[in-house]
């Protein structure tokens, strides 16, 4: 691999121009693996994969909650049938899906039956959607052949380690040949495992992301170097997470804290030279649906899907993504007129963006679940990472609860110097303006790029920018 | 003496199910799960332990029948 990569080049997007054709093709519209993608593209993961053979203290599998988001946790578990009728419901409701993942709420692949079966019916009913795996590698290479038949192109194997003393504090058993091991024993079987999942992944063609759940006391450490080494394997995408505390977990218990957004930028940073990292995961339950920020899970319960007559309709679909593929040239374009190149790089500023999807301003400061980071500078917008807030609207008439929202939502975009929405209401804009950041709305509907861009120009170099140059 | 599932600290995860090499375990559409006692050999002349304890997530879920009964 040589020539440009878009880190370097400092564009916004996630350029994959460099990637081998075949790569690309994988790649270009699966919203995990391309930055980009994800603000037009959807997933779904279907929970048709209970069982577990491995325990890990950062997980708690009695806990659901349907208002929490993160790995291991489902509502609803669903049958092989019932998750093919699913995947072609939101098929049709959502065209924008193109991928499928099983991600548990178990490992897939001690479940082998279940998730193999949802795989291949879907594959006979919707071949144009992808395929998607998620285990923690313990028996990954004894099912390597299967995945490859099945056509599943993307592997996610979640490796929280390189030392069986680090694995040992994360895990505390594995069962395995029909075996309990624990301690020591049962790290350093995972690890071996892991580590010959991925090398089996990457020499059938498979392309793999590493999750790693990042707990600074535990694994803190040793991450650069996981990162050097699953990079040096072969894997296509490192994916450094932070640890989310889930109530009655192991690590909850001992008091073990989940990393701030400072650190996790900082070790993101640390590995970055080593190779692509995934930096806008949203770390989705087993069973989320829809752009990687929104969970429309609840639209489609097994209770609602039974009243749906579906008609799956492959070319339609088609048509939809020949749209959005021009609408993302279009923004591509516009993007390299906008930085364009010049020497001097400027001051590098971090701007917290709302948006909802279609790389838009599309979203209200006082509604947004979440914010978008960039670190931009005259060169370009680097996307950094999504930060989640508490909506400080809920439309009731009250604001005295939207205060203490209010002030928890600033204190986690203080480092930023300015925040671009489509709206920003008198309050809150009062109270950024006092803590020296920019309230940006003039941009509103505008693509991101553009946005950032502009708000460049205009505020940090003040300088005249045309009006209505392009992004249409 | 044959093993037992706790029903309140179960999680429905299938797991023993899918390893009982006697097919001792089954579950009813609620997913409650039990296992049969005059089926259940405690993985004898199967495996060195009970498949259902090794792979159960949760601890203390899956007992001796004798423990449940004398609670």
């Amino acid at each position: 691999m040589s020539g440009c990569h878009s880190k370097q080049c400092g564009l916004g997007s996630d350029d994959l121009s460099f990637l081998p054709e075949d790569i690309r093709r994988k790649v270009e519209n699966h919203p995990c693996y391309s930055q980009e993608a994800h603000h037009f593209y959807a997933r779904m993961h279907v929970a048709v994969a209970p069982a577990c053979n491995i325990q890990c203290n950062y997980c708690n599998r009695k806990y659901d909650c349907a208002n929490e988001s993160r790995p291991g946790v489902v509502s609803e578990l669903l049958t092989p049938e019932e998750a093919a009728k699913k995947v072609l419901a939101v098929a049709m409701e959502i065209p924008q899906l193109t991928v499928v993942g099983i991600a548990g709420p178990g490992d897939p692949l001690a479940n082998p039956e279940r998730t193999f079966r949802t795989f291949e019916l879907i594959k006979e009913k919707a071949p144009d959607i992808k395929l998607c795996l998620s285990t923690n590698g313990l028996v990954l290479d004894k099912y390597i052949n299967k995945i490859k038949d099945l056509e599943i192109d993307h592997v996610t194997i979640t490796i929280n380690a390189v030392s069986v003393d680090t694995a040992s504090k994360i895990y505390p058993w594995i069962f395995y040949n029909h075996r309990r091991y624990r301690d020591k024993e049962a790290a350093k079987i995972l690890l071996e495992k892991q580590y010959e999942g991925l090398q089996a992944c990457v020499e059938n063609g498979i392309l793999v992301k590493v999750n790693t759940v990042f707990v600074p006391e535990i694994n803190g450490e040793e991450i650069p170097e996981l990162s050097k080494k699953v990079r040096s394997m072969g894997a296509f995408l490192h994916n450094i997470m932070p640890y989310v505390e889930g109530e009655g977990t192991a690590f909850s218990k001992a008091g073990i804290r989940p990393p701030t957004p400072q650190e996790l930028k900082e070790m993101q940073e640390k590995c970055e030279g080593n190779m692509n990292l995934m930096r806008h995961c949203r770390q989705c339950r087993a069973d989320a649906i829809g752009l990687l920020g929104e969970d429309r899970g609840q639209e489609f319960t097994k209770d609602k899907l039974s009243k749906i007559n579906i008609n799956y309709d492959p070319n339609w679909r088609k048509q939809i993504h020949e749209e959005i593929e021009k609408e993302r040239e279009k923004l591509r374009k516009a993007r390299e007129l906008l930085f364009g190149e010049t020497e001097n790089e400027g001051p590098k500023v971090l701007v917290a963006v709302a948006s909802k999807g279609n790389m838009l301003v599309n979203e209200h400061f006082g509604t947004a679940k979440e914010f978008l980071i960039y670190e931009v500078s005259a060169k370009g917008a680097k996307f950094i990472h999504h930060r989640k807030v508490t909506p400080y609207c809920h439309g009731s008439i009250s604001c005295l609860e939207g205060e203490n929202i209010l002030e928890d939502t600033i204190a986690k975009l203080s480092d930023c110097k300015a925040i671009i929405a489509a709206k920003i209401g008198f309050e809150p804009r009062d109270v950024l303006k006092q803590r020296n950041i920019d309230c940006v709305d003039e941009f509103a509907y505008l693509s991101i790029d553009e946005a950032l861009a502009r708000y460049y120009k205009k505020y940090v170099l003040k300088e005249e920018v045309p009006v209505g140059t392009n992004g249409g | 003496m044959p093993y037992s599932i706790k029903k309140d600290l179960c999680i429905s995860c299938y797991a023993c199910e899918d390893q009982c090499p006697t097919k001792a375990i089954s579950h009813n559409e609620e997913g409650e799960f039990f296992i049969d006692p005059t089926v259940c050999v405690e993985c004898e002349g199967f495996y060195e332990e009970p498949q259902c304890l090794a792979i159960c997530p949760i601890d203390g879920c899956i007992v001796k029948l004798s423990e449940v009964e004398e609670v």
